[in-house]
């Protein structure tokens, strides 16, 4: 009988030393507050209709009146209807609406309540350039360095798209996508002018 | 002496034979401005280089030199004009940068956050080695643990039990 006994020994059972498991947990646990953070920064960011626009400078394309390009701040338009339009030169929508939002600005100009910005998105100057020409441009335009314009609204998921803001300086129109004749423009901008 | 005739031929002859060699060291020092002034022009693999380790802007996940879109099209234009121009790889990557954010680099900057892209995944890396490592050694200790203590060979009751089986598949046959 004494051949059947069977001697179970447990193995030492060897675990991971504690330093090393607060190591990983500690890992973790910064890994995840990362992944939280920034999760918590791109929903904040989106700029809804209502919020106040996160202030941007424009620097303009360079001209003869302006070698450097001229400087525009956001903040310093407040009082006045500001339109700001992302486009690019390899933007076949942009081509539809630029007519439309050159007349839309015309009509305003002279009132000098109301400020239309070309923001040049992701493009290339020569482009550009040809592009504000062949539409025959007039109001400001510059390219987003670096994308930094689009980052402060943060929702660009592509051009044209057009965000119209009031002179308390909140965003009260996003238009995805081109517009489709003078009068729409006009549509959104006059009842904000009637606005103190 | 030579007559009157002769001598304005002569004169004449050696006017334009000067005119000519004035012409000629013009024509050759024109040459030369002009070729110093042309940088040869970029091949498309010169530029491929480059927009290989650049993404295009506003397609999601596509390399620039594989990318068919007109804007990218652009893009690979503006790099071949600046090679022609002489800038070289870093300052066309870092005019990229400046003008279209560093997300259009293949590599993140090694700077800030970026560098948990650089560091996390060799410390993935080695720290799943570690545990394989400590997972054979204990599979290898379980193992001449079982060797030693015998529990691998059959039992007497096993082998009666094997015997008993051997013999009734016999009795089947």
């Amino acid at each position: 009988m004494s051949e059947n006994v069977q001697v179970t020994t447990t193995p030492p059972k060897r675990s991971v030393p504690l330093w090393a498991q607060i190591l990983i947990w500690v890992g973790l646990l910064g890994l995840l507050a990362i992944l939280a953070l920034a999760m918590k920064r791109s929903q904040q960011g989106i700029v809804k209709v209502g919020d106040t626009v996160k202030d941007f400078t424009l620097t303009t394309f360079s001209d003869d009146a302006h070698p450097a390009g001229q400087q525009i701040r956001l903040a310093d338009l407040r009082g006045k209807v500001a339109l700001v339009n992302f486009w690019a030169s390899w933007c076949k929508p942009c081509e539809q609406e630029a007519p439309d939002l050159e007349a839309a600005w015309r009509a305003y100009k002279d009132s000098g309540e109301v400020v239309f910005l070309g923001i040049d998105y992701v493009d290339t100057e020569p482009e550009a350039r040809s592009y504000i020409a062949k539409f025959d441009i007039t109001y400001p335009n510059g390219p987003d360095l670096g994308t930094r314009i689009s980052q402060a609204f943060n929702r660009n998921m592509g051009v044209p798209e057009t965000y119209i803001i009031d002179r308390q300086g909140k965003l009260r129109f996003i238009q995805i996508g081109p517009f489709q004749s003078v009068a729409e423009i006009q549509a959104i901008i006059d009842p904000l002018l009637v606005e103190k | 002496m030579k007559s009157f005739p002769e001598k304005v031929s002569r004169v004449t002859y050696h006017v334009s034979r000067f005119t000519f060699y004035v012409f000629f060291i013009l024509l050759v020092f024109a040459s030369a401005k002009t070729a110093l002034a042309q940088q040869p022009t970029p091949s498309d693999d010169d530029v491929n280089a480059i927009a290989k380790q650049l993404y295009c802007p506003v397609c999601e996940n596509t390399p620039l030199d594989v990318c068919p879109t007109q804007a990218c099209a652009q893009w690979r234009d503006l790099i071949r004009q600046m090679l022609a121009e002489g800038k070289s790889a870093d300052e066309i990557k870092q005019y990229f940068v400046e003008n279209y954010g560093a997300r259009v680099l293949s590599e993140p900057p090694r700077t800030g956050f970026n560098w948990l892209v650089y560091v996390l995944p060799p410390i993935a890396f080695l720290a799943g080695a570690y545990i394989l490592y400590r997972a054979f050694r204990s599979w290898r200790a379980l193992a001449k643990q079982a060797a030693s203590t015998g529990t691998e060979s059959p039992t007497p009751d096993e082998n009666e039990y094997v015997a008993r089986l051997e013999e009734e598949l016999r009795k089947r046959k």
